[in-house]
């Protein structure tokens, strides 16, 4: 039952980490049908920001704002100067984003150098409580804890919230959304600086989490997050928790029991959905 | 009367194609002026254009006295111009309160009032208030699609086909509506049913292969079987 308990901690921890890339993701493709393959490049400019911060300042909550302030300029200039000639060309935007992708990876190199960088666990969230025989790591519960966070925070601008109600119109129709009146191209702005700095977030938490931090990192990430959009159904916020906790539990139950088949796991369940629920688990309708 | 709007000579392109090759008419305060002709002809595409959703590459669309041919759609719609496209656009995923609320520019006490005037004027979406886009049936989307267009102020409602696909039943109760709104608004429409064009229209402009082909007014077609003929088909 303990190890039940622990590789559900893992998977979900993982889950929320994969959530927070994949959030900004859903909802920048779902708005601006854009498949942004920097995304990556932003959550490792989140790690290296929040390990940088940290090291300067002592303060693990520094270093989590740092990132998400260093992620939404990045959105802002990746909107500006990236996206935003493309906005409507799928095969630009793919070969201008991917491109973005090694350049900004590259500069992580040239700015902090091209070795891999060690990351601690602040002292505050260090350790674990030991509950009977289950081991609780505490920064795996912070970072649990953090996504529902984000996730409570996100769902309650979107649903409760004027500009919440203007993106999730947009997603549904962005055309009559500007024939009401409203700047669709700053609500992408938004959109995009706000997905960017999530990805941060998650990078400054996965910093600890993993232990070191290295410049190609946004690629593994950022590949379970593309899985995780098209099972959750782009332009869902939800669908993006569900299916992040889905891929989290599912590689980390399978790491442990059919160790083989860990990595392809979250290509058989993306497969599985493609084939019986095209439109992903929690479809936006259109 | 005063000219609300004054369209000369557009043209417009969707990708390759030349879909509007001369379009010219004039929306004068407080009428409703009809755009008429077979589908096809340009006559959504005409109202896509004064919206700066399909950019004329040529011409001019003078509103209010100013040039709008160039502006972005956002401007355009907040310089007072309500929209409802022929596919009615309907937020599905959204309540029928929230299809409102994202419409509306303010949320005081006075757009409150003018809310709950629109929901007078479509009464059977007081019943759906809280039920998503989706579920409404194509005449209560439809009623919403000109809520939506009509609960801020509008100086002028462009209105595409808003009796396409309804049951007559129906095209009655839009065309109630459309008589109130009249009282308030200018209101270009696009329409197929020439019944209900000639019931409520003061002025029409027929189309025909992307270019006008005549305007006058609405009285004069009704007793020109040779022109409908030609041009709409009937008879």
């Amino acid at each position: 039952m303990e190890l039940l308990i622990n590789l559900t901690i893992n998977g979900l921890s993982t889950g929320m980490l994969i959530f927070l890339l994949a959030s900004g993701l859903t909802l920048i493709f779902g708005l601006m049908h854009v498949l942004n393959f920097a995304h990556g490049g932003l959550f490792a400019w989140g790690a290296y920001a929040g390990v940088w911060f940290y090291s300067i300042t002592s303060s693990f909550t520094v270093a989590l704002i740092g990132a998400i302030i260093v992620g939404a300029l990045l959105g802002f200039i990746t909107e500006r100067l990236i996206i935003r000639p493309v906005y409507g060309d799928v095969v630009p935007q793919i070969l201008i984003t991917l491109g973005f992708m090694l350049v900004i990876s590259e500069m992580l190199k040239v700015v902090w150098g091209p070795n891999q960088i060690a990351a601690t666990v602040p002292p505050a969230l260090s350790g674990s409580w030991e509950i009977g025989d289950v081991l609780i790591i505490k920064y795996r519960l912070f970072i649990i804890l953090m996504g529902f966070l984000v996730f409570g925070i996100f769902y309650y601008i979107l649903k409760r919230t004027k500009i919440g109600l203007i993106v999730r119109a947009g997603v549904i129709n962005n055309e009559m959304v500007q024939a009401l009146g409203i700047n669709i191209k700053r609500v992408f702005l938004l959109v995009f600086m706000t997905g960017a700095a999530l990805a941060a977030l998650g990078g400054a938490l996965m910093a600890p989490y993993s232990g070191v931090i290295y410049a190609e990192m946004g690629m593994d990430f950022a590949i379970l997050a593309f899985i995780v959009v098209v099972i959750g159904g782009m332009g869902s916020f939800p669908g993006s928790l569900f299916a992040a906790i889905l891929v989290g539990l599912a590689g980390s139950y399978m790491a442990y029991y059919v160790p083989d088949l860990s990595l392809a796991v979250n290509m058989i369940i993306m497969v599985l959905v493609l084939i019986f629920r095209p439109q992903g688990l929690f479809a936006v309708k259109g | 009367m005063t000219i609300l709007l004054e369209i000369n000579d557009i043209h417009t392109y969707i990708e390759q194609y030349h879909i509007l090759q001369g379009v010219s008419f004039q929306a004068k305060k407080g009428e409703v002026s009809v755009l008429l002709g077979r589908n096809g002809a340009g006559k959504t595409t005409t109202l896509r254009t004064i919206m700066g959703l399909n950019p004329a590459s040529k011409g001019e669309i003078i509103f209010n006295g100013v040039d709008i041919t160039k502006k972005p759609t956002y401007e355009i719609a907040n310089m007072k111009i309500g929209y409802v496209p022929e596919d009615q656009a309907i937020f599905n995923g959204l309540t029928v309160e929230e299809n409102l609320r994202v419409a509306m520019r303010k949320e005081d006490e006075a757009a409150m009032e003018r809310q709950e005037y629109v929901l007078n004027l479509f009464p059977d979406l007081k019943k759906f208030w809280k039920k998503d886009g989706g579920y409404l049936s194509g005449g209560q989307k439809q009623m919403l699609a000109m809520a939506r267009a009509f609960v801020n102020e509008a100086e002028l409602l462009l209105i595409d086909e808003p009796s396409k696909g309804l049951a007559p039943i129906i095209v009655e109760k839009v065309m109630e509506a459309l008589v109130e709104m009249k009282k308030e608004t200018t209101i270009v429409l696009v329409e197929q049913n020439f019944y209900m064009a000639s019931q409520i229209g003061d002025t029409y402009t027929l189309i025909d292969d992307g270019k006008t082909i005549q305007s006058g007014l609405m009285s004069e077609l009704i007793h020109d079987n040779e022109l409908q003929h030609r041009y709409l088909g009937i008879g």
